[in-house]
């Protein structure tokens, strides 16, 4: 069964009807998919679409077989794990409190949140003897990403939906993090989808990339076939990593 | 500055009193506008159809002069009326507004990506709202709780004037005895006590603002403080309790002496009194003898039948005590016996000139008028009996129109030369001291102005010794009688129940 599923899904405003149109794509179980698209591509609005911050205005988005107008939407986001770029974490509360926030929704014991609060700052390389009381002022960003990816992971979600996670960090710190994010996928097998802007962030990470285009789909595949792709809207993406070697296309 | 101590000295427990009434008065104002002012913000922030018109309302009333505003409600059922329950409205309006808009402002200048964070983490309007959005808008939501304290703790010392206590009393006094050091005792605790609020809640503020702290801390903190406070203020505020008469007086000197009189001869007879003196003019002293506030206070009978009940005085002294007496029979007050002196206006000039120019009675006036420059209090530009009626008869044209001016301040102004000519009462111990002369009416214009004392019936039949006490000093103070105790407060500086108190062991 598919854990995310577009069919036929469109959105948009009374003042920009296609902010998105069309959408049909199927997300697997444990899959990595990382959509690729300049600025105002449609990118955010699919994650938004799939946690139900947004419902589609034709077509229909199933998450774990059931249309999202069906679930509740406190429900569904308490199962689907959000990373944003600028973190938004609770400046008021402790790097613990920030992690255990969505088991403390979900009325856990207070030592079970804590447990679990340790085990992910561990997961995600931030010891908790030095990290667990700190507030997210004390953090550099590259920690403080770190602690936004343990957040939305804390109740063992099915799915995680990133939005530009690491567009904001340097490049070294960057690199760092998504080769961490890697080994805790592969380590937990959870459902992402990924956006970014970063063609070569793509590469690194995506079982398989979707490529946007003014509110459109051009391809959805693995890195392989997209970098074969003769689509002038993805040569000019492809265009922007110069050091990945392009082949097939005679250049 | 000795003399300032030596006050606080000897109104020791007064003081006490007057600041806990004034702490309690602002305490429960802010308290009550929080309680209202954060829930309306909240909603403004939510709902912005609802909660712009009440913004809109917080600006409004915020714009209103605060006396204004206490004389606009004091006639009004169930929040009017003389005393605290005014001035709380009052200052409770007053405290709305920066409570009201720094929950708004602190509201909507939260970081989205904190906001829609929570959202996406799953949780409901409410968590967002307790968990998220309130924690992160405290700081601003105290800033707003400070401004309001320090507005209240100003506008609170206007609050005397409806006699609603707190240390305004001492400036009202003062004002009236145009004594700065009473003045003085009033503005130092009043401008002392709204240093400490502002510190106390910057710093309260500050400590949240710095995230590295903890929440719970300074808000336990600042409650503990603000429990001790609220007890100390209200155990040093508690005046005497189950009393039964209720004696008031406007606000000027006389009238103090004059309720200090009637209140000491009441005690006398065994019962106990209540003073709202020092309350108002003729008009807030009128509505408070008539809703039940005060129970009797001494009135003038030219002032009764004019500005009272709006018909012509005749000018005989007789026919017009008999006037009054029927007009407020009619309203469940009672006019006992004048008390003997007649404390006409009197309109006065710097002695200087009128040796100089040789004026005598107001008629003299003509000839200097169109190079002079009157100066009046309110209600006297406004009385019937007063400044229009006053120029028509005498054929006066003066050279600009009156300035209007406190009653406390007019001696002043004119020994000063601010103005040249001024109506007063023909009672001040002033007009001696500063050397004024009193021209003579020789038109006959003011009405009489015997004081008379007025006192709700009921609380005349309940207690009948009342008017066996005041019968006592019916025809018993003259004119010099009186002037001479004008003259003890005002330029002696001696206390006005001191001097009551001599008074009444001397007849």
């Amino acid at each position: 069964m598919n854990v995310v599923e577009f069919d036929a899904a469109a959105f948009g405003y009374a003042n920009r009807p296609e902010v998105l149109s069309g959408l049909t794509l199927s997300i697997e179980p444990g899959e990595v998919v990382v959509l690729v698209g300049r600025s105002g591509a449609g990118k955010s609005t699919i994650l938004r679409l799939a946690n139900r911050l947004l419902l589609p205005t034709s077509g229909a988005v199933r998450v774990e077989g059931r249309d999202t107008r069906e679930w509740d939407g406190i429900r569904l986001r308490r199962r689907i794990g959000y990373v944003l770029q600028d973190v938004g974490l609770f400046p008021h509360m402790s790097v613990e409190e920030n992690v255990g926030l969505v088991p403390r929704l979900e009325r856990w014991a207070a030592d079970r949140i804590r447990t679990r609060a340790h085990a992910l700052l561990d997961l995600v390389g931030l010891p908790p003897a030095s990290f667990a009381w700190r507030r997210p002022s004390e953090l550099s960003g590259g920690q403080r990403q770190r602690v936004g990816v343990a957040r939305a992971l804390a109740a063992d979600p099915p799915i995680l939906l990133m939005d530009e996670p690491f567009g904001a960090l340097d490049p070294v710190t960057r690199l760092e993090l998504q080769r961490e994010f890697l080994r805790i996928q592969r380590e937990l097998k959870t459902t992402v989808v990924l956006v970014t802007h970063d063609m070569s962030e793509a590469f690194t990470l995506a079982r398989r990339i979707g490529v946007l285009d003014a509110g459109r789909l051009v391809i959805c595949d693995v890195p392989a076939a997209v970098a074969r792709s003769q689509d002038p809207r993805v040569a000019l993406l492809l265009e922007t990593m110069p050091r990945v070697p392009r082949d097939g296309n005679g250049s | 500055m000795s003399g300032l101590i030596e006050f606080w000295r000897t109104h020791h427990a007064e003081l006490v009193r007057l600041l806990g009434q004034h702490i309690v008065l602002v305490l429960i104002s802010t308290g009550v506008a929080a309680a209202v002012g954060i829930p309306a913000g909240i909603l403004a922030f939510r709902r912005p159809r609802i909660g712009q018109p009440l913004l809109f309302l917080a600006n409004v009333a915020q714009t209103i002069p605060s006396l204004a505003l206490f004389g606009f409600l004091l006639p009004l059922p169930f929040i009017g009326g003389v005393g605290s329950r005014t001035a709380l409205v009052t200052l409770t309006l007053y405290a709305l507004l920066p409570i009201v808009r720094t929950t708004v402002g602190g509201l909507r200048s939260l970081d989205r990506a904190v906001v829609d964070a929570g959202v996406a983490m799953g949780m409901t309007p409410r968590q967002l709202l307790f968990m998220v959005e309130l924690p992160l808008a405290l700081p601003s939501i105290v800033a707003g709780l400070r401004v309001a304290t320090v507005i209240g703790v100003g506008t609170a010392t206007i609050a005397a004037a409806i006699g609603a206590g707190g240390l305004g009393e001492y400036i009202f006094r003062g004002l009236s005895m145009v004594d700065s050091t009473t003045i003085l005792a009033g503005a130092i605790p009043a401008a002392a006590l709204a240093l400490c609020a502002d510190g106390g809640l910057a710093w309260l503020e500050h400590r949240l603002r710095s995230q590295r702290a903890s929440f719970g801390r300074p808000v336990l903190v600042g409650a503990a403080a603000l429990t001790a406070v609220i007890v100390l203020a209200w155990s040093a505020s508690a005046g005497p309790s189950g009393a039964s008469v209720v004696v008031g007086s406007k606000n000027f000197t006389e009238q103090v002496v004059l309720g200090e009189l009637l209140a000491q001869a009441i005690e006398a007879e065994g019962l106990q009194v209540v003073r709202k003196l020092n309350l108002g003019g003729t008009f807030i002293c009128d509505r408070a003898v008539r809703s039940g506030d005060i129970d009797l206070y001494v009135e003038y009978t030219g002032t009764a039948v004019t500005a009272v009940f709006h018909e012509d005085v005749p000018h005989d002294a007789g026919q017009a005590f008999e006037r009054t007496r029927q007009l407020y029979a009619r309203a469940g007050i009672t006019a006992l016996d004048p008390l003997g002196f007649n404390n006409t206006f009197a309109v006065l000039v710097r002695g200087r000139d009128a040796r100089q120019l040789g004026l005598r009675s107001i008629d003299d006036l003509r000839a200097v008028a169109g190079q002079w420059t009157p100066g009046f209090g309110y209600e006297f530009l406004q009385r019937a009996d007063g400044y229009p009626g006053l120029i028509k008869i005498y054929e006066l044209g003066f050279r600009t129109a009156p300035r209007a001016m406190d009653l406390s301040l007019i001696y002043k102004a004119l020994a000063e030369g601010q103005v040249d000519v001024i109506a007063g009462d023909a009672t001040s111990a002033l007009i001696d001291a500063l050397d004024l002369t009193a021209l003579e009416d020789s038109r006959r214009y003011f009405p009489p102005y015997d004081a008379v004392t007025l006192i709700r019936t009921p609380a005349l039949l309940r207690h009948p010794e009342i008017g066996r006490a005041i019968a006592r000093l019916s025809g018993r103070i003259s004119e010099r009688d009186m002037r001479g105790m004008n003259r003890a407060v005002d330029l002696d500086r001696r206390d006005p129940a001191d001097v009551a108190k001599e008074f009444l062991a001397s007849k």
